[in-house]
């Protein structure tokens, strides 16, 4: 059509980002390197009477296991295991799936992202918790709470998920329903 | 915004619209209000219009905006173990990872929890006030618009107050919290920022700031 820049909001058209695939890579790349030390180094330091405590993210669930609050810790490791592994997971089998031919639907893949564009932004809730606990539990000497240094790459780990969640280009998946000559195009 | 005579193309594409998510072109009919258009292969809901909507979202910004000041400012949780009181606003929350590298994490956290928010809500406002009242719209309003839009995801306020949820379970065997007042226009912010965000149809404040005039 010629038109370079959009009429309405001045952003720069462009049909599809040429870098758009290279950008998720590269983001969610980012994003697995930096989870491998949030869960190597502590999550938490617990500094109570007699005794400092740092516990990394799994450690920190196992030792709620432990004391009997099984839910809790489920929840736990749901939230800052499962969830970003299924993000790492789905973001790089949505990517591989705009190459490659592959027997899901476009509207389940659809769906696939857009669930993995919600729940991204969700997963901070650690770095919340952490960030309440520690502002919260100064007691003196009774107790304290610090984070630990997994906070800042889990942080990162997130932000990069989401940033390279947001680079995929949702149109992909269904160019390759276009190339194929798919016919429910209604 | 076009300062030439409106030439065939230009008027097609005043009817054609393009489904954001998928690509799918259709031919545009524009709703009535409470009706909503969505895109047929991938169910994207185009344009949902809703009476006096942006009446609607005035009065909940300028909610929001004053809880997010009060939230971020009064004490929000107490606790108290064997005469040891403590109390934090959310701003001491945000500002609790202090010292060497953990400073971009607090400032990281103060964004999403707190100026965020409060920027999206500002914007808004900015925009949004000189449509309803039929002004001619803010001189930087196309783009206050398109950076509050690229903003959503990264508001974070009501992941926070689930966040509060889940650390007052973790504290409360160790000791006894309380709740301040900040708490609970928290709890009330997030519903609204929530509400907000459901009021917005984006093609409608387009459409407005393109044509000041009709619809």
């Amino acid at each position: 059509m010629g038109t370079k820049v959009c009429d309405r909001c001045g952003h720069k058209l462009r049909s599809r980002h040429p870098m758009s695939l290279q950008t998720v890579w590269a983001f969610w790349l980012m994003g697995l390197i930096c989870y491998i030390p949030a869960n190597t180094y502590p999550m938490l330091r617990t500094q109570t009477l007699f005794q400092v405590d740092e516990s990394t993210i799994i450690a920190g669930a196992v030792e709620i296991a432990h004391h009997g609050s099984y839910g809790i810790a489920a929840i736990i490791l749901f939230a800052s295991v499962v969830i970003p592994l299924a993000k790492f997971w789905a973001v790089a089998y949505l990517a591989v799936s705009v190459k490659n031919p592959t027997r899901v639907s476009n509207q389940r893949r659809q769906l696939l992202y857009e669930v993995v564009e919600y729940i991204g932004r969700w997963s901070m809730i650690d770095i919340f918790v952490v960030a309440i606990l520690s502002a919260l539990v100064q007691l003196n000497t009774l107790a304290t709470i610090n984070p630990g240094m997994a906070s800042i790459f889990f942080a990162l780990s997130v932000i990069f998920t989401m940033l390279s969640a947001q680079a995929f280009d949702s149109r992909l998946i269904w160019d390759v329903q276009a190339k194929s000559g798919g016919s429910d195009a209604a | 915004m076009k300062d030439f005579s409106e030439t065939r193309s230009d008027m097609m594409l005043d009817d054609i619209i393009v489904c954001p998510q998928c690509d799918a072109v259709y031919r545009m009919k524009k709703p009535e209000h409470g009706e909503r258009a969505s895109c047929q292969r991938c169910h994207k809901v185009l344009i949902a219009p809703r009476r006096n909507a942006g009446l609607h979202i005035i009065a909940v910004s300028l909610a929001v905006l004053f809880l997010i000041i009060g939230a971020a400012v009064f004490p929000f949780l107490t606790i108290d173990a064997a005469g040891n009181k403590n109390a934090v606003s959310i701003l001491d929350a945000a500002l609790a990872f202090s010292g060497g590298p953990m400073i971009v994490l607090s400032l990281a956290t103060a964004a999403l929890i707190i100026f965020v928010p409060l920027l999206r809500v500002m914007l808004t406002l900015y925009v949004l006030v000189p449509l309803v009242l039929d002004q001619p719209a803010g001189r930087y309003a196309i783009p206050a618009f398109r950076l509050s839009e690229a903003l959503r995801p990264w508001s974070m306020a009501e992941i926070f107050a689930i966040g509060c949820a889940v650390a007052l379970v973790k504290v409360s065997d160790l000791a006894q919290v309380g709740f301040g007042p900040a708490f609970w226009m928290f709890g009330i912010l997030v519903v609204l920022v929530i509400a907000q965000d459901s009021f917005m149809c984006k093609w409608s404040v387009w459409h407005r700031l393109e044509h000041p005039k009709t619809s």
